[in-house]
């Protein structure tokens, strides 16, 4: 058939492209995860991989929320300040007496409505999702001094149960709810961007957004809910570190959205969108909490050698997908 | 023509926009199982009346029948769910999805909400089969071809059960292998009953594939022709048009003579000269002095030629020499430190700087070459500026103005007088007629014959005839990316000789002479 | 009477309007407010007084926000002047604490010239980055923003390096012809900008690039080359900054100094009248922009309103500024004035125009 020439090389040859960052990052996840081990006998419990995800649930959660908007070829600056004033209002309201339920129902709307909000200035005024969101970060990060200037103890009885519970197995070995909560988001959110419509139309926005508009697809619409979808990760991100820290702290948080941006494009996600997998987010945060174990172990090395190795892995990346030409526009 | 009734009729259209008047009166009729040609000059029509018929624009007057409804359509959306698909020069598809996405995005089909990979796949592939197209749909589109894709974005068209396909231009960026693919689709296609409208710049093209052609020009209709009573010639008559040109009562030039040019050293002389999917190779010579024109239609390759002179693109191969010695023009500095300018054709994208003042526009180019630590000083700056806004009665003459605030005409004055600043030694000028009003293009001539009078070598492009000819001391012609001819502009060559070239074209023999 | 209208209109229109209205509302409310507001002071041969103090605190940010008006005019963004704030200040500190006398002028001038040195070459590495490797800027210079507080760590070893040295603290607190040498460091820093950039060809250049790169290359200007420059330049800037900030405090905080000093530089671009889009820039809107961040942050100090509360008033100055100048919505309220809706006409074109923006 004369059309075979037409097609683009063997099956083999071209699939795993899209799938080639990603599994870069697995590769540098085990490398590094191969060097804890060798390095550190206390390495291969079990736990320190639970501890991870404890200590990074939060993080991911964020990041998943982020994915969405990268993927459409946007960025939220507002997440680490909605997480805290998200903290910062349950316990708030928490400390006012208002019942567990209600507060978290609360919680959880705050932070989707300022997303909604950021995404209908950008779609309706045509405003830089830059700017916008920076702003969104400023009255984030101010209600939460509004709010208090200290941080608010939280000492309800959910809270407390749903921070201190353990899911473990005989060896002691133990997870915290939150991860739970975490892996259920990762899964909606794996599932939301595979199999419905709305997660199509944000690949198909990152790809061409000119190209999605003609095909008729709702751009506006897919926008605004992207950054609303970020809010509610935020929100989630926001109780479950209350969870953790059991309190509202006006400053904590603060630089997060560098952290969560980080993970998300080390997981191989294209800043310019359009390309990029949930579970390739989930790989970047471990990446992260990774490296910040791995330095802990170490004992040695110092906290500032996270950011520098961050900044380093973003380089790495960001050069890696310009070289094999991941970049549509 | 297997249906005798249309499937849809255009009657009496007419559009405006603020100040000019896109179409007027314009009938047509597309019959189910046959190609349709549409064809006509930049300007003519065609791409505003694809817009009102699908819905991109509103209607000012006149009547759209599809099938036996009377319809307006609110987007291209509506029109492709009521079975009027297009398929736009540019792929309108998202690279980074699948093939298989690419289809079916927006309607997948689901099942409980979720959508139905595998249905889409299978779709796609009975599609794409239909199509006779053996490809892998799960792989990213942009891994395709243009002629892969363009055959996607028609699959996706014909899925809605479409009965007319429009395709604007599908064939600009397609090499021959892939057109005649496309051909073999399209015929296919035909035969199943679909009404297809085809837009095209390539006579040969439409020779080989049209059954009708309708011609449009300066927003009219000229007229409905069955391609096999139409000869070339006449096609290209009639697009072009021989209006009495209001220029050449003003003023009858006399001819240039060529003969007193040729015995002095050549300025610029290139030499299979050319760039993949651009331009063919080709070989031209100009003096000092001397005005060559371009014809040929849009999408020739004029601008392409253009640009490989000034440096905007590189060449792939080929030699230059200015002055008798061999040199390159990789880049615009190069070129521009050779003395050559450039106006393009593209004034908002690649001319003005919308922001900048009148004054700032002009002497951008002199600037740039003497480099940003030797400021023109001010008052160098506004003797120049003052000198070429009477010169060329730049109006409104404040060099202050932000260039964006003057008409099309004034900054096409205002980027000629960006490289006369610069005093070059060969200018090159891509339709820096068009769309400016008759007084400014009077001026326009005026100065070019005046410039070569002086010296100053001209390469000259415009897609209307007796401009070129009024101008030139010799014109070359383009056809399909490949410079045909080279005819030296004297008692034998006029308008209608041009036009016999571009239809029919020249031997390769006549080119390398 | 028309005339007189005119005039209005001229004035309205403006662009420096709206910035200048802003100042003089927010020091007539801290002047009814705290009517000693305004009253200077003359105390040892020096200017004390509250306008002297919003002076000599907007320097830094007027230095970080000159360098951003020239980078945001060729169309880009540098998000990473606050880590190379943190990083020159490390640097000049660590060196001027490791010597015998830590008053030395030479040793104060060697600690500023390193500083200065490493600035430079962090800057060619954002320039770089963003004109030969073609990454987008606000992505490259998120590398750095990242990787340098890591780095400014890094030279600090995580502590607070405190110096007492006078010269160096002369930077940020000294006096000169009875005002704070601070508020002369960033005049200078401006006049020199404004300078290279307006009696030079720079500046139009660069506005030429930010305004159209593809028509700027076929005049025949090295696009890449400028937009290399503005990097260098921007970093340069934040160094000068990262000094008055350390010498604020005579000591070098790694993981505070600076920090979101991106922001408001951004922020005072913009409000200064430089479109983010790129194109032409004001430097004396820059300046007034950075006054007036600083007006509010000193605002909200003297109302005792805790400085996190006062990014909730800074939120809100950003959304109004951009909403005044963004397109789509002065079309939308001019359109809603009017009461006619606009012909929908050119909608293709407009299209065309979002994909080249």
């Amino acid at each position: 058939m004369t059309t075979t020439s037409l097609t683009a090389g063997p099956r083999w040859a071209r699939l795993p492209r899209r799938h080639v960052p990603v599994l870069v990052t697995l590769a540098l996840l085990l490398v590094m995860y191969a060097v804890g081990v060798s390095q550190y006998r206390a390495f291969s419990n079990v736990q320190v991989i639970f501890n991870v995800f404890i200590d990074n649930g939060f993080l991911l959660v964020v990041a998943v929320g982020m994915t969405f908007v990268i993927l459409t070829g946007g960025i939220d600056l507002s997440v680490g300040s909605v997480v805290a004033m998200t903290a910062m209002v349950s316990a708030w309201l928490l400390q006012s007496g208002l019942p567990a339920l209600l507060v978290l129902v609360i919680a959880l709307l705050i932070g989707p409505t300022l997303g909604f909000l950021m995404g209908c200035a950008i779609h309706y005024f045509d405003i830089q999702p830059f700017i916008v969101t920076l702003a969104g970060m400023f009255f984030a990060r101010g209600m939460c001094t509004f709010i208090s200037d200290a941080s608010i103890p939280i000492t309800d009885g959910f809270w407390t149960t749903m921070s201190q519970y353990r899911i473990g197995d005989p060896r002691g070995n133990f997870v915290s709810i939150s991860v739970l909560i975490v892996l259920a988001v990762v899964v909606v959110a794996a599932y939301v961007l595979a199999y419905t419509r709305l997660g199509r139309n944000v690949y198909a926005i990152g790809g061409n957004p000119q190209s999605a508009l003609l095909m008729g697809l709702p751009v506006g619409r897919t926008r605004i809910a992207v950054y609303t979808i970020s809010g509610l990760c935020s929100a989630i991100g926001g109780i479950l570190l209350s969870f953790y820290t059991l309190s509202g702290a006006p400053l904590i948080g603060v630089g997060m959205e560098l952290d969560v941006i980080a993970a998300v494009v080390i997981g191989g996600t294209v800043l310019t969108g359009g390309a990029g997998y949930i579970f390739g987010t989930v790989l970047g945060v471990l990446v992260l909490g990774v490296i910040q174990t791995l330095i802990t172990f170490d004992g040695s090395l110092n906290s500032w050698w996270t950011k520098i190795v961050i900044g380093g892995l973003l380089f790495a990346f960001i050069l890696f997908q310009r070289l094999i030409g991941i970049r549509y526009k | 023509m297997t249906d005798s009734r249309p499937v849809l009729t255009m009657t009496g259209i007419s559009k405006s926009f603020p100040g000019v008047r896109a179409l007027h009166n314009v009938d047509f009729q597309l019959f189910p199982g046959e190609v349709h040609a549409l064809m006509g000059e930049n300007g003519a029509g065609k791409s505003t009346l694809i817009k009102v018929l699908t819905g991109v624009y509103g209607i000012d007057e006149g009547v759209v029948t599809l099938g036996d409804e009377q319809v307006a359509f609110s987007g291209p959306m509506q029109a492709s769910a009521a079975g009027v698909s297009t398929v736009y020069q540019e792929v309108n598809l998202c690279p980074n999805l699948s093939v298989a996405e690419n289809i079916f995005i927006g309607r997948e089909p689901r099942r409980f909400g979720a959508v139905r990979w595998g249905e889409i796949r299978r779709r796609a592939r009975q599609l794409l089969t239909r199509l006779d197209l053996d490809i892998d749909v799960t792989a990213p589109v942009a891994s395709y071809s243009l002629a892969v894709q363009q055959m996607v974005a028609i699959a996706r068209a014909i899925d809605v059960q479409a009965r007319v396909l429009i395709l604007d231009e599908p064939t600009s960026s397609l090499d021959a292998g892939e057109v005649a693919q496309l051909f073999r689709i399209m015929r296919q296609l035909r035969d199943e009953g679909i009404a297809i409208l085809f837009v095209t710049h390539f006579l040969d093209q439409v020779y080989g594939i049209a059954d009708r052609i309708t011609v449009l020009r300066n927003g009219t209709l000229v007229g409905e022709y069955p391609t096999a009573e139409l000869p070339q010639l006449a096609l290209v008559e009639k697009m072009i048009g021989k209006e009495l040109d209001v220029l050449e009562r003003i003023e009858e030039q006399p001819r240039r003579e060529l003969a007193a040019l040729e015995g002095g050293t050549p300025f610029v002389e290139v030499s299979e000269l050319a760039r993949k999917g651009a331009v063919a190779p080709f070989s031209l010579t100009i003096h000092a002095g001397e005005v060559v024109g371009l014809a040929g239609l849009l999408g020739s390759g004029r601008t392409e030629v253009a640009r490989l002179f000034f440096g905007a693109d590189r060449s792939d191969r080929g030699e230059v020499s200015v002055n008798g010695k061999p040199t390159s023009l990789r880049n615009p500095v190069q070129a521009i430190e050779h003395g050559v300018g450039f106006c393009s054709e593209n004034r908002r994208a690649e001319g003005i700087i919308p922001d900048l003042s009148v004054r700032e526009n002009m002497i951008l180019a002199m600037q740039a070459a003497r480099g940003w630590l030797r400021p023109i000083p001010r008052r160098r700056q506004d003797e120049l500026v003052a000198q070429y806004i009477k010169a060329l009665s730049i109006r409104p003459a404040n060099p202050d103005l932000p260039v964006r605030n003057l008409s099309g005409g004034n900054q096409q004055k205002v980027l000629l007088a960006r490289w006369l600043i610069t005093e070059p030694r060969l200018l090159i000028l891509d339709e820096p007629t068009r769309g400016i009003d008759i007084g400014a293009k009077a001026e326009i001539q005026k100065l070019v014959v005046q410039l070569s009078d002086g010296g100053m070598a001209v390469l000259f492009i415009s897609a209307e005839l007796e401009e070129v000819l009024r101008l030139s001391h010799k014109v070359a012609v383009m056809r399909d990316r490949e410079m045909v001819a080279q005819l030296d502009n004297d008692d034998t060559v006029d308008a209608d000789r041009v036009m016999q070239t571009i239809a029919s074209g020249a031997t390769r023999e006549e080119v390398t002479q | 009477m028309t005339d007189a209208k005119n005039r209005y209109q001229a004035v309205l229109s403006h662009r420096l309007f709206w910035p200048v209205a802003v100042l003089v509302v927010l020091l007539a409310a801290n002047t009814v407010y705290r009517p000693g507001f305004l009253s200077i002071e003359v105390n040892n041969g020096h200017l004390y007084g509250t306008p002297i103090d919003i002076l000599r605190l907007s320097a830094p940010l007027i230095l970080v926000a000159l360098g951003m008006t020239l980078v945001i005019s060729t169309g880009g963004i540098d998000l990473s002047v606050g880590s190379i704030c943190a990083i020159s200040g490390a640097i000049a500190c660590l060196h001027i604490s490791q010597a015998a006398d830590q008053n030395n002028m030479v040793t104060v001038f060697t600690a500023l010239a390193m500083a200065l040195g490493v600035a430079l070459a962090l800057g060619a590495w954002n320039g770089i980055l963003v004109s030969v490797i073609g990454i987008q800027p606000i992505i490259a210079t998120l590398i750095l923003m990242v990787a340098g507080r890591g780095i400014a760590q890094l030279v600090t070893e995580g502590q607070i390096i405190t110096i007492n040295s006078g010269p160096y603290r002369a930077i940020g607190l000294g006096h000169f012809l009875t005002l704070p040498l601070a508020i002369f460091i960033a005049l200078g820093a401006a006049l020199l900008v404004a300078g290279l950039t307006r009696r030079t060809a720079l500046g139009m250049i660069i506005e030429s690039v930010g305004g159209n790169r593809e028509a700027s290359r076929l005049a025949g200007i090295r696009s890449a080359r400028m937009v290399f420059l503005v990097y260098v330049v921007s970093a340069v800037c934040a160094a000068i900054a990262g000094f008055m900030m350390t010498a604020n405090v005579s000591s070098a905080d790694g993981n505070n100094a600076g920090l979101w000093v991106e922001l408001d530089a951004i922020l005072a671009v913009v409000i200064g009248g430089t479109s983010l889009a790129g194109g032409r820039f004001y430097l004396g809107g820059t300046i007034l922009g950075a006054l007036i961040i600083q007006t509010l942050t000193t605002t909200v100090y003297a109302m005792n309103i805790s400085p996190q509360t006062a990014l909730l008033f800074k939120a809100v100055v950003v959304i109004a500024v951009c909403l005044i100048q963004a397109p789509a919505f002065r079309a939308k309220l001019s359109r809603r004035r009017r009461g006619t809706p606009t012909p929908s006409t050119p909608s293709a074109p407009r299209q065309k125009e979002e994909v080249s923006a």
